[in-house]
């Protein structure tokens, strides 16, 4: 029997999520270039409408893991179920989506199963025999060629966006169930309420223009001139991270993956880097403008116009011509 | 309650890294080193935690021996002491390596709660503290953006951030392990007066052989090249003075891409 990939396919509210579209691509054209099989697996309760879902891509199978202890997710019982799943078919590979709860299970299940974990991954590539590993690292500006050697399966995530869903070969796959024993495990971790941060005063999502300010514009005075360029330019103002864990602006104008996604005409970044977590936010905008004093800064490559230089300069500039055009 | 906070030294931010000739890693001479940003959030909301409910704070951490001048910060923001793992060859440098070294450091200590920084400004690998509390056999709860300690029950309840402005409260048993996210609490500055004592307070060294770890028992993942990523870039890069390039943006939103 060939080599096993093994896909975590992640769900919430009856919806398979995108990130797990996308892995399951990653491990399609992984399995060809590694002469590999691919399997999704499901984990859940009353899940059976999703592993359908699935059997009509191109994959030798679906695994489809129904225990009504998996209702919700805690680390504990997940952890258990896939480490009994992954001891029983002794894939090569695992590979999950880099979200939220994955970056809470996986390092338990890598430490469990005692073998090599590579998160947050781009890519991967084949350098002769051996596997690698592509990653974003020291602030997403240097990219590694990342190799493990361990047991296996080797838990690889899969940062979102890194391959398109809309590529997902068609197929049939064979529907399998998988009985997990699950009556021993206790929970330590209840899951309680969860609760929308967000909702606030301000919805970015509509908005036409939007000025986002990022870490360089170093203190919240420095925000006056933002405030009177987006006035002027008719905008909302967002921003990156940083900004609002420092208490410069109000969280509900965070932009990204933990804040609110956007799609204006034109996005008009100030001293914004551009790390991941705010250009998934930001990528339905029509048109992005970058000012950043670092020729480097990964904003440039999502902007349609950018502008290498210091922000406290070119923004008064635009001002300047903005009064000018106005009058 | 006594607190442990995982403390990690990296390149400060403003740092324009070369790499070094085997191509494996960064040149790490000449360079500044800070707290990981999120260690400095955690070791803020331990601070915060320990004026609330009293006992104490430690901090924890691995590297070279210069990781000192990061500890003597966090013991100047309050911490009251310090334990420092020293690395001397720059040993571990997995996720698992640095946990089993951590855990090792740990053996023998009390402690109800480990704050560890969700993920580091270098590797970026967001591992470390959830394969620590494996190895401990702790509950945890990642990426946690407030938290509230019943000490009566010892237990606690964490607010995990989730996708999309969206939180989750879970509730943990103690002693627990938490990897703290960015922005839980504003990070307080070193007072001169905390300056002054932190210059007295005890740092533990231990030297990272002392902790007999099994390495050819820990998985194994390297760097095997570090490289600048391919430039994707499409933009057009708009060149001049402020003014010139101030008036020819606006004149390109216009006229080309028709969004102004």
């Amino acid at each position: 029997m060939s080599e096993q990939v093994f896909v975590l396919m992640d769900h919430g509210q009856g919806q398979i999520r995108s990130t797990s579209w996308e892995t399951l691509r990653m491990g399609q054209l992984l399995a060809a270039e590694t002469h590999a099989s691919v399997t999704a697996v499901v984990l859940g309760h009353q899940v059976r409408q999703l592993a359908e879902q699935l059997a009509s891509k191109a994959l030798e199978s679906v695994l489809c893991c129904d225990h009504p202890k998996l209702t919700q997710y805690d680390p504990d019982t997940y952890c258990a179920a896939l480490g009994q799943l992954l001891e029983a078919e002794q894939p090569r590979l695992l590979l999950l989506g880099h979200v939220y709860q994955n970056i809470d299970l996986a390092p338990k299940l890598a430490a469990s199963l005692g073998t090599g974990l590579v998160t947050d991954c781009i890519g991967f590539k084949l350098q002769g025999e051996e596997l690698l590993f592509i990653r974003q690292m020291f602030r997403n500006k240097l990219n590694a060629d990342v190799a493990v050697q361990s047991a296996t399966p080797w838990i690889v995530t899969m940062q979102s966006g890194a391959y398109s869903a809309d590529e997902l070969q068609e197929g049939q796959a064979r529907l399998e169930e998988r009985q997990l024993s699950l009556e021993q495990v206790s929970a330590r971790r209840r899951q309680l309420e969860a609760i929308e941060g967000m909702k606030g005063s301000v919805d970015l999502t509509k908005a036409e223009v939007i000025v986002g300010v990022g870490r360089g514009i170093k203190k919240a005075e420095s925000l006056e001139m933002i405030r009177e360029l987006a006035s002027l330019l008719g905008a909302e103002i967002g921003a990156s991270r940083p900004v609002v864990d420092n208490e410069w602006l109000e969280r509900e104008r965070q932009i990204g993956s933990s804040g609110q996604n956007v799609a204006p005409r034109l996005y008009l970044s100030c001293g914004i880097s551009g790390a991941i977590q705010h250009i998934v936010g930001i990528k339905g905008s029509q048109c992005i403008v970058a000012i950043n004093s670092d020729p480097n800064a990964p904003i440039f490559n999502v902007a349609r116009y950018g502008i290498v230089g210091d922000l406290f300069e070119v923004v008064p500039a635009l001002i300047k011509e903005l009064r000018a055009a106005k009058s | 309650m006594k607190i442990v906070v995982c403390l990690k030294e990296v390149a400060g931010r403003d740092t324009r890294y070369r790499i070094e000739p085997g191509g494996r890693w960064i040149e790490e001479s000449d360079l500044s080193y800070e707290i990981n940003e999120c260690d400095e959030y955690a070791l803020e909301e331990a601070l915060k935690l320990q004026e609330k409910h009293g006992g104490e704070v430690t901090v924890l951490t691995l590297g070279r021996s210069r990781a000192e001048k990061s500890m003597r910060k966090g013991l100047a923001m309050g911490a009251h002491r310090g334990t420092q793992v020293i690395d001397a060859e720059g040993r571990a440098t997995s996720p698992h390596a640095i946990a089993a070294a951590l855990a090792g450091a740990l053996k023998g200590e009390e402690f109800d709660l480990i704050l560890a920084g969700t993920q580091s400004d270098d590797y970026s690998y967001a591992q470390t503290g959830v394969i620590l509390a494996e190895l401990l056999g702790l509950p945890h709860a990642t990426i946690v953006m407030e938290i509230d300690v019943d000490t009566e029950a010892s237990q606690l309840k964490a607010l995990r951030e989730m996708e999309s402005g969206w939180f989750q409260w879970v509730q943990l048993p103690m002693p627990a392990l938490l990897t703290i996210q960015a922005g839980i609490a504003k990070v307080r500055y070193p007072s001169l007066k905390g300056i002054m004592q932190a210059k007295k307070k005890e740092i533990r060294q231990i030297p990272l052989e002392q902790l007999s770890i099994d390495w050819d028992s820990l998985p194994k993942v390297e760097v095997r090249r570090l490289y600048l990523p391919e430039i994707a870039s499409k933009a057009e890069m708009l060149e001049g003075d402020p003014s010139t390039v101030a008036s020819t943006l606006l004149e390109k939103l216009k006229k080309e891409a028709r969004v102004l």
